[in-house]
């Protein structure tokens, strides 16, 4: 039932109400013909039944709280509770996004050791933390790409390279930064294949960006090779931040020959992922491109006792500019921030070591149980890929029919059919936060949904039987499309 | 390890199923030169009391007694069972419903909230939300460009009264695929906008707010008329709040604006140093499928039970890649969540409540302002819950001298236009009570003595 078809007309629950009596005259008066006629059109309901509503309706959702949530290239490990909360304290929550420096001390300090601890987990020279999510973060280091070949007059370069196996997200940023795409082939180990890269680059290469740990769920061996490579060409790197928890204090971007890459502190630095967001992507650079970083940044008067100031354009004259109204998703950076402080330096680095841990122990469990990984020859990184072709082959039971019955069992399905160069494939990734027992617990449910395919596949096949709905009609959805609410009927 | 929950048994039980001797030995693809040192510049880690002592003390040094300050953010109230339900672990630590059957809740949501949205704009479509206004207006030039069919052009003609911080995030993120802003110059005596046909023959789109950024209503049916006319599409930047007592831009002159687009953050989200706000966006039926960002329809199971999904994903970079309508992929989310349990906590009659308090506090702030000996408003014409002040003495001195004593006063608009430095645009909302505004107007008062004395 949707909260509209609770509504009644007339019902004025007033908590909310406050004290406004006597203005409507007035108003229609002041607005004249800028006044609304019509009905503001929001549902009538109660408090209590506002509060029920949606609490039932959260009662509908997979979450990190409830499951294991294994979903691959999104990084779903706990959201430490305490963040939340001290983002959360009224002096933060309270704090206009304008108000002068002196009053935003407090705020400014986290963000700017934010800036450092980020710079040493990346290995890079300067960071700007304002872009709201992976793909702004994205956005930001292709326009950086953009301005540095522009400000050398090195107008021709007009391409950036794709490896195939790359997030949607890499080539319709490009497109977006005014670039062309041309997708480089992967090797059947998961690596780049570097003579194809080598014949594809050229006077119009802007740049390469590239994830590693790559989506294939191993680590990239040829990097160095691929650096040198874009860089003779005269190229710069990206590097895509997604898959960064894999390699967190093992190895560094920068160190890698990276010249720019962001990073998703919704995945990587445990903030929630909320359903679909808020995210946040800061941007690390090498120092070619330090000058074109977005704005603001926060800078600091250095010794004992610093100060803090915002840096804006007047700054930074040669920054790509600004991406929001204000600083980005703000309070998402406290709570990275708060993240970096419980753990500190060591703490960060395990999170590697564990979710390089957890990955390894669940692949050959896995195989153990009978699939075939797409990589068997491959250390996974923070997450592996299994292929069901043979199940989809012999038993007529798709990735999509495993992850479905995943949901039956208590367990969100991992990322399905992605990347797209391996077939009926599920990517997983199970992060430092689960228990072995918790792993054991997927990898036993994967066994059986195995054995259901071979003697009742329409059980997989048909699944989920015990969510609020089954499967549902997409094509209708998006043929006879209903995106708002009608209480009339359209004919 | 604060939340890794091996037990040394565990790790070489794990590490035997593996066949490796060691964690280390995992990270044997990696080329030997490039392994890391320790992060040593990262300090060693605390417990949860420690850093709840030292970020309550950062907090609490960021507090400030009173604040006027509007410009984009508003303080509103918050009812007190949004961020109770809003933290939930169901709603906050789901991701993007790409499951459906395990996605309920939060699709269930989102399709009210593009209901509710969409009523509010009196427009026919709106999505699962992107990022803020400012990047919601530059995806709405983006959009309109591709979405014009009457011509080919690249050039957006702007309203030159918008948010200046939304101009400058849209040249970001326009300039690249070649648009032009044409910014159209506000008249220095109301600050509103006039539009002639010649002007905007040949441009994609005109875009403008309303409220303006100076708080004042532009003559939204005329532009809008004059502007769909000539061939341009019409991009609404709205406050949503405004809405309860503003004419909707679904009935903006003959036949309402295109796109509409806004800032959610008056809906139940804290001003929060300026973020995670949402971005509000919607647009007429006939162009949805230029439009970016998630969109969530309604459809049945295969028992024919309704249910909720995310449609039109042809347009998304995770299946059109380079041919997608934007790269945006996570949005806000948790915002939507919170402005929809907003909406629906406020009704019909509580939104226009906190829409007239407001005003009507305003109006109060004005009055008693303008008494005082050299304080005028500075545009002509009807405003809703903010106006700029002209001052007698630079608005930068007023803002500093009113915050050290304990009241933020408002913009400072030198900041923005060195014409305006006597200027400063000031709010008010429902949260300010009659003491608050009078507490207001002596501290002005008084620093506009001070300064003008001679000493």
């Amino acid at each position: 039932m949707l909260i509209y078809e609770r509504s009644r007309a007339g019902r004025q629950a007033r908590a909310q109400y406050v004290s406004a009596k006597g203005l409507d005259g007035q108003i229609a008066e002041d607005l004249g013909e800028h006044l609304r006629q019509s009905e503001v059109g929001l549902p009538e309901v109660s408090e209590l039944e506002t509060v029920r509503h949606y609490t039932n309706l959260s009662a509908k959702n997979f979450a990190i709280d409830r499951q294991f949530y294994p979903l691959g290239s999104c990084t779903m490990k706990y959201n430490p509770r305490g963040a939340h909360q001290v983002a959360s304290l009224p002096g933060f929550l309270n704090r206009h996004p304008l108000a002068p420096d002196a009053n935003s001390q407090g705020y400014m300090a986290c963000l700017f050791e934010l800036q450092n601890y980020l710079k040493e987990v990346t290995g890079m020279q300067a960071v700007s933390l304002t872009p709201m999510a992976g793909a702004q973060g994205e956005f930001a280091g292709v326009a950086m790409i953009r301005a540095y070949h522009a400000k050398r007059g090195d107008v021709q370069r007009t391409e950036i390279l794709v490896p195939e196996a790359a997030h949607g997200t890499n080539p319709a940023t490009a497109v977006m930064c005014g670039f062309t795409v041309r997708e480089i082939p992967v090797t059947n180990d998961g690596d780049v294949d570097l003579e194809a890269l080598k014949a594809a680059v050229g006077p119009a290469t802007a740049g390469l960006m590239m994830t590693n740990p790559s989506t294939c769920g191993v680590f990239e061996r040829q990097v160095q090779a691929i650096a040198e490579t874009v860089h003779d060409a005269g190229g710069l790197l990206y590097y895509d931040g997604a898959n960064l928890n894999a390699i967190l204090g093992q190895v560094r971007p920068g160190d890698m020959g990276f010249d720019v890459l962001h990073m998703n502190l919704h995945k990587t630095f445990a903030t929630p992922h909320g359903g679909g967001g808020p995210g946040s992507g800061p941007v690390g650079v090498g120092p070619r491109l330090v000058p074109f970083l977005p704005t603001p940044m926060v800078g600091s008067s250095g010794g004992e006792s610093p100060t803090y100031r915002w840096l804006d354009h007047k700054d930074c004259p040669d920054s790509i500019g600004r991406l929001s109204c204000f600083m980005g998703n703000a309070g998402i950076l406290l709570r990275a921030y708060a993240y970096a402080r419980l753990l500190g330096g060591e703490g960060l680095h395990r999170v590697g070591e564990y979710a390089t841990l957890n990955a390894n122990y669940m692949a050959k469990s896995l195989e153990q149980a009978g699939f075939t990984l797409a990589y068997p020859t491959r250390r996974a990184t923070h997450e592996f890929i299994v292929s069901l072709s043979k199940e989809a082959k012999n038993q007529g039971v798709t990735a999509m029919d495993f992850a479905k019955r995943l949901l039956d069992y208590g367990f969100h399905a991992p990322t399905t059919y992605f990347p797209l160069l391996v077939p009926e494939c599920l990517l997983i990734e199970p992060t430092e936060t689960e228990s072995k027992a918790e792993i054991d617990g997927f990898v036993s449910a994967m066994a059986q949904i195995l054995e259901e395919a071979r003697v009742e596949p329409e059980r997989v096949t048909t699944a989920p039987h015990t969510l609020p709905i089954s499967r549902l009609d997409d094509v209708k959805a998006a043929r006879d499309l209903d995106l708002a609410f009608s209480e009339v009927a359209e004919g | 390890m604060p939340f890794i929950p091996h037990t040394p048994l565990d790790q070489q039980q794990m590490l035997e199923v593996i066949g490796a001797p060691d964690i280390e030995a995992l990270f044997d693809e990696i080329p030997k030169g490039l392994r890391a040192e320790k992060l040593n510049q990262i300090p060693a880690g605390i417990s949860e009391m420690a850093l709840g002592q030292m970020m309550n003390r950062r907090a609490r040094q960021d507090e400030v007694d009173l604040c006027f300050l509007g410009a984009g953010a508003y303080n509103h109230h918050i009812p007190a069972a949004i961020w109770d339900l809003v933290a939930r672990g169901e709603f906050m630590t789901a991701y993007t419903p790409y499951q459906a059957e395990a996605s309920q809740g939060t699709l269930q949501l989102i399709y009210e909230f593009q209901t509710m949205i969409s009523r509010l704009t009196a427009m026919e479509v709106a999505n699962a939300s992107v990022y803020d206004g400012a990047t919601a207006l530059a995806e709405a030039m983006l959009m309109a460009v591709r979405a014009n069919k009457r011509n080919r052009s690249k050039r957006i003609l702007v309203a030159g009264n918008i948010h200046p911080q939304y101009l400058e995030t849209c040249r970001t993120i326009v300039k690249p695929q070649g648009l032009t802003l044409d910014v159209l110059d506000y008249d220095p005596r109301t600050g509103r906008v006039d539009l002639d046909s010649d002007r905007v023959q040949d441009a994609a789109a005109l875009a403008v707010s309303y409220p303006n950024f100076f708080g004042g209503l532009d003559p939204v049916d005329q532009l809008t008329d004059i502007a769909s006319a000539a061939g341009a599409l019409v991009i609404g930047v709205v406050n949503p709040t405004a809405l309860a007592l503003l004419k909707p831009p679904g009935h903006w002159g003959e036949n309402g604006a295109d796109i509409v687009v806004g800032e959610g953050q008056p809906l139940g989200i804290p001003m929060a140093s300026g973020g995670p706000f949402l971005g509000l966006m919607c647009c007429k039926k006939q162009i949805v499928r230029q439009m970016p960002g998630r969109i969530i329809g309604r459809t049945v199971d295969q028992r024919n039970r309704p249910g909720y999904t995310l449609t039109l994903q042809a347009r998304e970079q995770h299946i059109r890649r380079g041919k997608a309508t934007s790269n945006i992929c996570t949005n806000q989310g948790l915002l939507v969540t919170a402005a929809t349990l907003y909406l629906s906590l406020m009704g019909n009659e509580g939104l226009r409540q906190v829409a007239l308090q407001s005003h009507a506090g305003l109006k109060n702030l004005v009055g008693q302002a303008t008494a005082i000996p050299g304080v005028q408003a500075r545009f002509e014409g009807p405003v809703f819950h903010e106006q700029v002040l002209e001052l007698p003495v630079l608005a930068e001195v007023v803002v500093r001298k009113m915050a050290e004593r304990g009241i933020v006063p408002g913009f400072d608009l030198g900041v923005v236009d060195a014409g305006l430095d006597h200027c400063l645009l000031v709010n008010v909302t429902e949260t300010k009570t009659g003491e608050d505004i009078d507490a207001f107007i002596s501290c002005l008062n008084a620093v506009i003595q001070s300064e003008m004395s001679p000493c």
